[in-house]
């Protein structure tokens, strides 16, 4: 019988609230640990009476959670081919652009995603000059669209136009696809809204160039494993969003014999090794679509509280549930860390791309822990990043016994972040990842962490209470 | 005016160089730095900030890069820079771990035990948190919902946890006080109790007399209430009845329920070991094997004691020496002095004041009483023999509670003094864990000086006080019964005697 167990064990004290108690357990030597209390949902007594109302069906939501859980991880990552989008991506057309983040229309865009958009409809050929991108964008003759609508992701402004060409990646086990274009590199890149005759020459390149070498390597490799080389990576300090330098190194160790033995010209296949040598983050967009993957291999399950997406339009941040499609959004809030020389955080764009789909799979920011030269970012110790990496664990369903980190005595990362648990313990998610400039084409002014805002869970809640 | 230095063949993180180069610019008041590791990159974002020199033409990679601009020259800047750089680089101190959840706290700790005092509203929460983590629960809090109370008694009882409250105030567990508890030796005498400071007057007379606690389970004062039915009482009954430790079991409440009270008669059917129930006033009119009734907090010690084969000196006998303390009080009295103004902090210590009292005395009202004609309309006002428990609600809006924070009976004593017809002032003081350093001190002014108001009217005013706690309480029992005998206060064995004195001052039956 536990009560007598009690009896007869050392007490050990969980003190909740007045903190005037401690003094007493100390007297007595009693073992005690006082939290860090806060009002749970911000203290919002309608939330609380949701999660109260919810309660009853806990056990139904653990299962749907635990199964939810169980195929993200079950979940195999292979890349399969280096294609056109317009070939590969389901819906796509020549006139189709694709965005990070919950759908939003394009007057209403970040600065730094208009400047891709422009940028891609002159790649595209579509408009001559910027004025023309801009007169066509607003025309209604393009279909934008959520990235995320098409099993795609792409990083800070992920914009996918036709002619680009993305990361097939397939899923064995759920037999899914999902697709994600080529990292650019540092420096005026388009995903930053850059839309310079250098940003567009370099989009050719990796069409004209990357794209075929690569795909037939892949072709020759017979595929790629990706979840291998997250699974490495993360022992060797990176936490794949915002550290790739392991990661994109052990890519290149895959890919660069077939690269070879490929049939192209000896400068084809040099600038591509090339191109993928100088881009320490050249791994980012093969870690985001196997989390696309897994988690998308999870959707449709019924009762599931746990978060399947997790993205922003450099406006507003947006969650998805595994129940349902919908997107719950709100204001996208503004990335803390550090700023590059000649930046202030007056620069900066609120947070911005569907990176963070890695936090929502359980690496990245969940990840830290593993990659400790991250916390430098936001002038932390390192045990900061130890105690992200175990934070992550109260809001999660589960975890990911395949990604390990090493300097917790392999302790799994934190998976399936679970909407009541956000709310209930007020613990958001933690992300790690690049700041934009705000204006079109300056580039990343930053890196730091940031937040999800609460009130994409709050609503979420909401519209899951109502289906109780 | 700017200055430039290379460091060949130093390799720094280019995060650390960037995350520092602020403190360090500050700290030797710098008008600008920059900090970097030779790349091509990095010396084109240089130039672009206007700090580069052609010294670092040549530079690779590995060495770093150092520009600086400066209103007035920083002696030896490039040292002062570098050892900055290199401290950076250390080992920082580890920041404290922080526990924001009850999960997280019970999985680094393993913890068994939660003690919850957040606000009501937010305090149900907390208890599921607390026992879907099979931990047993303290729940200080007061305002959380009947349905909460019932639905976290019955996950408790599922679970085999202990739900203490909500609105639990005292317990001993593992000879550990929890919240307001006095300090007592353990001992193989078992209590449940749906009231705090009875447990803890029942608790200290037994450590006074030689006795020993096994378990003080608290069960929050709603727990006999018709609705929760006695759900933690009768847990309790059964936790104590399986304990090995325990030999004795006394059960504490005011009158519960009909309906619990017979849940509570039926169980006791079913124990092993001697019970001795006390409910204050509630009427039992039923004769149990091995079962004792009693009336008052002390006859449940002195029964328990008894029964755990400790013999004691009838509590509740007037010795000689407060005898004659009492004869000479008699003798000082104006004839208009007649009444006894009992003024606790002890929730039910005034409801066995009453409950000694009613017999003894006419008309007697209290805020605590249950029965029509016993209700004091206006506990603000000093008229006729009167009990006032100074924690009830009406006296601690927005106040610490009066155990916590005594200096709120200090003007109420000021009031019953001016009153002609007060005679006995009757006061109880509460030592342990969780109440004031020194409650006897910051009131004994306060007596002084009722005491000379009283005189200055010819009228002479005793006080009678009790003092619930043990030796071992870190007030100290002895200093604050020794100071309130230096100031002429009667000194009871217990609150029932307390109240018995007071009787006897008035000239009660």
């Amino acid at each position: 019988m536990s009560t007598l167990k009690l009896f007869n064990e050392t007490l050990k004290v969980v003190n909740v609230g007045s903190p005037s108690f401690k003094k007493d357990y100390e007297t007595q030597q009693l073992d005690y640990v006082h939290l860090e209390w806060r009002p749970p949902a911000n203290g919002d007594l309608k939330l609380l009476s949701l999660l109260n109302k919810i309660r009853p069906k806990m056990e139904l939501i653990e299962k749907a959670n635990e199964e939810v859980v169980s195929k993200i991880k079950a979940a195999e990552a292979k890349l399969v081919a280096v294609k056109k989008a317009v070939d590969v991506i389901p819906q796509m057309t020549k006139h189709t652009i694709l965005h990070s983040g919950p759908p939003i229309a394009f007057d209403k865009m970040a600065g730094p995603m208009q400047g891709a958009i422009i940028g891609a409809l002159m790649y595209e050929g579509l408009a001559k000059d910027q004025d023309e991108a801009i007169k066509l964008a607003k025309s209604g003759k393009i279909t934008f669209d959520s990235a995320h609508h098409h099993q795609a992701v792409g990083p800070m402004a992920g914009i996918i136009s036709a002619s680009m060409p993305v990361h097939v990646l397939y899923n064995e086990t759920h037999k899914n696809y999902s697709y994600c274009t080529i990292n650019e590199g540092l420096g005026k890149v388009l995903r930053y809204g850059a839309n310079s005759k250098e940003v567009l020459d370099r989009l050719k390149f990796m069409e004209e160039t990357v794209m075929p070498v690569l795909n037939e390597a892949v072709e020759l490799a017979d595929g790629i494993d990706i979840k291998a080389i997250i699974t490495q990576a993360l022992h060797m300090g990176d936490e794949c969003h915002n550290r790739n330098k392991a990661s994109s190194a052990l890519f290149l160790r895959e890919v660069a014999g077939y690269i070879v033995s490929t049939s192209f010209s000896d400068e084809m296949k040099s600038g591509t090794l090339n191109f993928i040598k100088n881009n320490e983050h050249y791994f980012l967009n093969l870690s985001m679509p196997y989390c696309k993957l897994a988690l998308d291999s999870a959707r449709n399950t019924k009762h599931s509280t746990v978060v399947v997406a997790m993205s922003r339009n450099g406006v507003d941040f947006g969650i998805q549930l595994a129940h349902s499609d919908k997107w719950f959004t709100a204001p996208a809030n503004y990335v803390k860390g550090l700023m590059f020389p000649g930046f202030t955080e007056d620069d900066a764009a609120p947070d911005i791309g569907d990176s963070a789909i890695t936090e929502t799979c359980g690496i990245g920011g969940f990840a830290m822990g593993g990659a400790p030269a991250i916390v430098q970012f936001v002038g932390g110790v390192v045990k900061q990043a130890y105690d992200y990496s175990k934070e992550m664990h109260e809001i999660t369903s589960g975890k990911h016994q395949v990604f390990t980190l090493p300097p917790l005595d392999f302790m799994p990362t934190a998976l399936g972040i679970d909407i009541l648990k956000v709310v209930e313990t007020n613990i958001l998610p933690i992300i790690n990842t690049g700041m934009a400039h705000k204006e079109a084409g300056v580039g990343q002014v930053g890196a730091g962490l940031v937040n999800p805002p609460m009130a994409c869970f709050e609503k979420a809640l909401e519209d899951y209470a109502k289906g109780v | 005016m700017k200055a430039y230095e290379v460091i060949k063949n130093s390799y720094y993180d280019s995060v650390t160089l960037m995350s520092t180069t602020v403190s360090i610019k500050k700290d030797l008041n710098l008008k600008d730095l920059v900090m970097f590791m030779g790349t091509d990159m990095n010396k084109e974002m240089i130039q672009s900030v206007g700090l580069y020199d052609q010294k670092f033409d040549d530079a690779t990679p590995n060495d770093l890069l150092l520009g600086v601009e400066m209103d007035q020259e920083v002696d030896q800047w490039v040292d002062q820079v570098l050892s900055k750089l290199n401290n950076q680089n250390k080992t920082q101190d580890e920041s404290e771990t922080v526990y924001k959840t009850i999960a997280q706290a019970k999985k680094a700790k393993d913890s068994n035990i939660a003690i919850i005092s957040v606000p009501g509203i937010y305090a149900a929460n907390e208890a599921y948190k607390a026992l879907e983590n099979n931990m047993h629960v303290m729940l200080f809090s007061d305002n959380v919902s009947v349905e909460d109370e019932i639905g976290l008694k019955d996950l408790a009882i599922k679970k085999d946890l202990l739900m203490m409250g909500p609105d639990c105030g005292t317990a001993i567990i593992n000879g550990k006080g929890l919240c307001f508890a006095n300090q007592v030796s353990k001992g193989e005498i078992g209590l449940v109790a749906a009231s705090g400071t009875g447990l803890q007057e029942v608790t200290v007379i037994i450590d006074r007399f030689g006795g020993g606690i096994s378990q003080a389970i608290g069960v929050g004062g709603r727990d006999l209430s018709e609705a929760v039915g006695g759900r933690m009482m009768l847990k309790g009954m059964d936790a104590l009845d399986e304990d090995e430790q325990t030999k004795v079991i006394v059960l504490i409440s005011k009158p519960p329920h009909q309906t619990v009270l017979d849940k509570i008669l039926k169980k006791i059917k079913t124990m092993h070991k001697p019970v001795v129930v006390c409910l204050l006033d509630a009427k039992v009119d039923q004769t149990l094997k091995d079962t004792y009734f009693v009336s008052t907090l002390t006859e449940a010690a002195q029964k328990a004691l008894e029964l755990n084969h400790i013999k004691t000196p009838d509590l509740m006998e007037i010795d000689e020496e407060t005898n004659a303390l009492i004869n000479y009080e008699i003798k000082q009295k104006q004839e208009t002095q007649s009444k006894i103004k009992g003024l606790f902090c002890g929730g039910t210590l005034t409801a066995e004041a009453l409950s000694v009292l009613r017999s003894k005395v006419d008309q007697i009202t209290s805020n605590v009483a249950k029965k029509e004609n016993e209700k004091m309309k206006n506990p603000l006002e000093s008229k006729g023999h009167n009990l006032v428990d100074l924690g009830d609600d009406m006296f601690t809006q927005g106040k610490p509670h009066p155990m916590i924070e005594p200096m709120i009976r200090l003007d109420r004593i000021l009031l019953e003094a001016k009153n002609p017809e007060t005679s006995v002032i009757l006061l109880d003081f509460e030592l342990g864990l969780g109440s004031h350093e020194d409650p006897v001190g910051v009131t004994i002014e306060t007596i002084d000086e009722a005491k000379k108001i009283a005189q200055k009217d010819n009228r002479s005013l005793t006080f009678v006080a009790y003092v619930c706690g043990t030796k071992q309480d870190h007030q100290g029992l002895e200093k604050a019964e020794a100071m309130l005998k230096e100031h002429g206060v009667i000194i009871a064995n217990t609150n029932a005697h307390a109240a018995l004195i007071a009787s006897k001052i008035i000239g009660g039956r």
